[in-house]
């Protein structure tokens, strides 16, 4: 085997090739967490609260234990440990025990032959309940008179940003109040998981999970096991989106395996994956900007308000994305943001695509528009003549380093292909599906007025402010029937973004071998860190990379020692090796890759506490029925900074998956609460983008390489979901003049045109827990 | 209940109330049509019935009694892919994968009806579909493609 001959390689960085894990998928042959099954399993299934507050007086399970095929009933009562769970706080018992802080929270746990008894079990299970009010308002929990939610009080995090003269005054100045609804991720796969006991007294548990280190520090702690009892291993992921960084059912089904001592699964329906995992935080927003009358941003205030729901879960760090990125990518040389979260007695809020940086976008670029229209300015010029170059400041006082200039983004955004015009009035043939409402037949394009606007975002890529953030990679090159091939394996999870294929990619281009294979990933090997922050391309790229090259310095030193090899006179890259020979034994080399430092958070947020920054612009093109309210986005244009596409085709799925889920909350996806009580946990009644509602996308990805990533690839995931939603929401105000301050927005918005008022006064920049009722 | 699977005369204990993608999935061992919102929207369990496309969720098992069901596991294999799973992996359409068996199988069935849809008439026939991950550009991508290959 002597690799002169070999053919180009197929699939290395830069290529857009196809994945592995694509061909079984498009077969229905690749095994998701909700597929996994072993001989003799039981089924488990959970009864949730119906309460969005109260006290647990009694639990009564005999009825359901007595119950035929039901092999264990658990309560707070048979926990291992009183040991709480969470992301970032431990506030959480796996069952309630003697409270309920929001509707949908796990009381009791069962496990029967199959799911239908394992159901009826889960009625037969008496609860005697003491209903108290519930605290639905995030700003009146914030009131000292609120009642206690947690022991510790209400606020789950507070976070100040004070940047040059807080009190700052301005020619111009624009204020006004925001409000996002609370989003579902809704990925299509039902959170499942398969647990089997093991005989040392530990337990596998093969889940769908974005991060399965952190499931495995949570689990083990509440089972009182030590971590090296506790195994897990990734089963196929159907999306993700940030739902599946939390536990979910992970503790419970291991419960039932150990207390059975028979493999236990639990797979959700929709309506309780909905109750199951935590949402994108719903907020309050109210801002300040001023400018000269030129046009130069002087500051931005901004109060936020974020609704954490009954417990925290990745709420602190949310609420710090929601403030360091909550002016905006501009030059602002003074600014006072103060953003706090709340426990409340809604559904817990978490992670969703984009952390924090969502919510204050939606804001602060409706504010440039108003700022615009206040300086009579072009709202895009405006935008250019304040974005962040290289070298400047955001209002944390960190400087952009390896990005493009924000400008040229907007720029090329702006200047990419228009839709081709309205299909206007006619009286005749017209192509319904091309109008607001489609086949429903609603206009025949009379009301339809037609809007474009554009907007910018950003956010970190990685984890911030000093948290040790590493992946690890094992990279190992061995001989099978006289052909090289690589094993990789990390504990990344694959949930659909395609780090399967980056790895391979990469592993391909380094150790120029054409067969790769990504192993399963489990927790055999060190944490890769969360498929989240748009950070596994940077980390477990990066950790595949440099495992790569050792496995190619260990190889380059064989070929020495065998005199195998013939140096390229152009750059002295061993070439026309024979690896046969070099493989026994394998080359095996496992490296942990960590990003530079971050610095901690100090008290006014003055600090270099992010990796790097990932910036877009978005231009969005809708028609608007006026008279309904309904709305067709046209098209959505976007410039992104990508760093350097390792797939192009994946990145540009990235990059139109992530506008999908903006568009979603521009004008369709909210949760909806009474009350505390979500209101439609389905498919029927929460409306996700359909092939009716996503327009073509022109993506136009700017290769900018940041110096520290590896071949300069940022993370793509998240920006495409921060700046597409206030672009389409200001398309529609284009088209309308109305004012829609809030998102989704909804048809009676358009067609009456009324804000939503909170019902709560409140100085942009002050402390959010001063807010007064009007 | 009988009916035919995949060409293959099956059998299988059922309840009355089950589903037909339960008894698909649970019982006769064909996990590729996938459960994800058991109300007919999101198409992830999309099968042929007498060559028809419908959501197996939202068909009783019973009324598929003596019915000939075709599901993605089918539709082609590892060596020897149907064009739209091929061109599904081409395009880069799939991410999660999780709706790329319903899918899969409804533009299978819509190119069988219309071998060279226009891009209205595809949204028109995959809007039953819904996919969380891709934003739709690459799958319509893998539906012409898929036309073009077909034709």
């Amino acid at each position: 085997m002597t690799v002169a001959a070999r053919p180009r390689l197929r699939g290395v960085v830069g290529e857009s090739a196809p994945r592995s894990d694509a061909p079984p998928k498009t077969q229905g042959a690749f095994a998701y967490a909700s597929d996994l099954a072993r001989e003799g399993m039981l089924h488990g299934a959970t009864l949730r609260s119906p309460h969005p507050r109260a006290r647990i007086a009694r639990i009564d399970v005999e009825a359901a234990r007595a119950l035929p095929g039901v092999a264990a009933v658990l309560t707070a009562a048979d926990l291992p440990t009183k040991v709480k769970f969470g992301l970032m706080k431990l506030d959480q018992l796996p069952l309630a025990d003697g409270r309920v802080r929001y509707a949908g929270e796990p009381v009791a746990i069962v496990a029967a032959e199959d799911p239908e008894r394992a159901r009826e079990a889960v009625r037969a299970v008496r609860v005697e309940y003491e209903v108290l009010p519930a605290v639905t308002d995030p700003v009146a929990a914030l009131h000292p008179d609120a009642p206690r939610l947690h022991d510790d009080g209400n606020v789950i995090e507070d976070v100040r940003v004070v940047h040059g003269d807080p009190d700052a005054r301005a020619d111009v100045v624009v204020e006004d109040e925001y409000e996002v609804a609370m989003q579902d991720q809704a990925p299509l796969g039902p959170e499942a998981g398969l647990a089997i006991p093991d005989p040392d007294g530990g337990v596998t548990l093969h889940v769908a999970t974005q991060w399965l280190h952190e499931d495995l520090r949570q689990i083990a702690a509440c089972l009182g096991l030590p971590e090296r009892k506790v195994r897990l291993v990734l089963a196929g992921v159907g999306g993700a989106f940030g739902a599946r960084e939390d536990v979910t059912l992970q503790i419970h089904v291991c419960l039932l395996a150990l207390a059975t001592r028979r493999p236990v699964r639990i797979v959700y329906g929709r309506e309780e994956s909905f109750h199951g995992h935590v949402h994108r935080h719903a907020a309050r927003l109210w801002y300040a900007h001023g400018a000269t009358r030129d046009g130069d941003l002087v500051f931005v205030r901004a109060s936020i308000v974020l609704d954490g729901g009954g417990y925290a879960s990745s709420s602190s760090a949310v609420v710090a994305n929601a403030a360091c990125f909550g002016a905006g990518p501009y030059r602002v040389p003074n600014a006072l943001i103060h953003a706090v979260g709340a426990y409340t007695n809604n559904p817990p809020a978490g992670a969703m695509r984009g952390f924090g940086a969502v919510q204050s976008c939606f804001a602060y670029e409706a504010q440039m528009d108003r700022l615009a229209a206040a300086l009579g300015m072009d709202p895009v010029a405006l935008r250019g003549r304040n974005a962040l170059r290289d070298g400047d400041r955001i209002v944390t006082g960190q400087a952009v380093e390896g990005s493009a200039p924000v400008a040229d983004l907007i720029r090329r955004c702006a200047a990419l292909p228009p839709p081709a015009p309205p299909p206007g009035l006619i009286a005749g043939e017209v192509d319904l599906t091309a109008l607001p409402g489609g086949v429903g037949n609603v206009t025949r394009g009379e009301g339809v007025r037609r809007g474009t606007a554009l907007a910018v975002g950003f956010k970190n890529a990685c984890y911030s402010h000093a948290f040790d953030d590493f992946s690890t990679a094992r990279v190992r090159l061995v001989r099978e029937r006289g052909e090289p091939v690589a094993y990789v394996l990390t504990a990344a999870a694959e949930v659909g973004q395609g780090i399967v294929g980056v790895c391979e990619q990469i592993a391909r281009t380094e150790l120029g071998v054409q067969r790769v294979v990504v192993e399963t990933p489990d927790t055999s090997i060190g944490s890769a860190g969360s498929s989240s922050a748009s950070r596994q391309t940077w980390m477990t790229g990066g950790a595949v990379l440099a495992a790569c090259r050792e496995v190619k310095a260990e190889l380059a030193r064989r070929a020495e020692a065998h005199d195998r090899v013939r140096r390229t006179p152009r750059d002295g890259e061993p070439v026309d090796v024979d690896l046969a020979p070099l493989l026994d034994p394998p080359i095996e080399r496992t490296v942990t890759h960590r990003h530079r430092p971050t610095e901690p958070r100090d008290a006014t947020t003055q600090n270099a506490g992010h990796v790097a920054f990932l910036f877009a612009a978005h231009r969005a093109t809708v028609d608007v029925d006026v008279e309904t309210g309904i709305v067709k986005v046209v098209q959505v244009a976007t410039s992104q900074d990508v760093g350097k596409a390792i797939n192009p085709l994946a990145v540009v799925g990235q990059l139109e998956g992530g506008i999908a889920q903006g568009l979603g909350l521009a004008v369709m996806e909210e949760v909806r609460l009474q009350g505390g009580l979500m209101r439609n946990a389905s498919f029927t009644d929460y409306l996700l983008p359909t092939t009716l509602d996503m327009p073509p996308v022109v993506c136009d990805l700017v290769e900018h390489p940041h110096p520290d990533a590896p071949y300069g690839a940022k993370g793509v995931g998240e920006p495409p979901t921060i700046s597409s939603t206030p672009a389409i929401v200001a398309a529609i105000r284009a088209a309308t003049g109305r004012e829609l301050n809030r998102v989704p927005v909804r048809p009676d918005d358009i067609v009456f045109g009324t804000a939503a008022r909170s019902g709560w006064r409140m100085r942009p920049g002050a402390d959010p827990r001063t807010a007064v009722r009007m | 209940m009988r009916l035919v699977v995949n060409g293959t005369p099956r059998e299988a204990d059922v309840r009355e109330h089950e589903s037909l993608l339960t008894v698909l999935r649970e019982r006769l061992g064909l996990p590729g049509s996938k459960n994800a919102c058991e109300q007919g929207e999101c198409g992830s369990c999309s099968v042929l019935v007498d060559g028809e496309l419908v959501c197996s969720c939202l068909v009783l098992a019973a009324a598929a009694d003596g019915r000939r069901v075709e599901t993605v596991e089918a539709l082609g294999s590892a060596e020897r892919p149907h064009p739209v799973q091929r061109a599904f992996v081409e395009a880069g359409a799939v991410q999660c994968g999780f709706c790329t068996p319903g899918f899969v199988v409804a533009a299978a069935a819509l190119l069988r009806e219309n071998p060279e849809p226009t891009d209205a008439e595809i949204r028109e026939a995959l809007a039953g579909n819904i996919c969380r991950c891709t934003g739709y550009g690459t799958i319509l991508d893998a539906v012409r493609r898929a036309a073009r290959i077909t034709t």
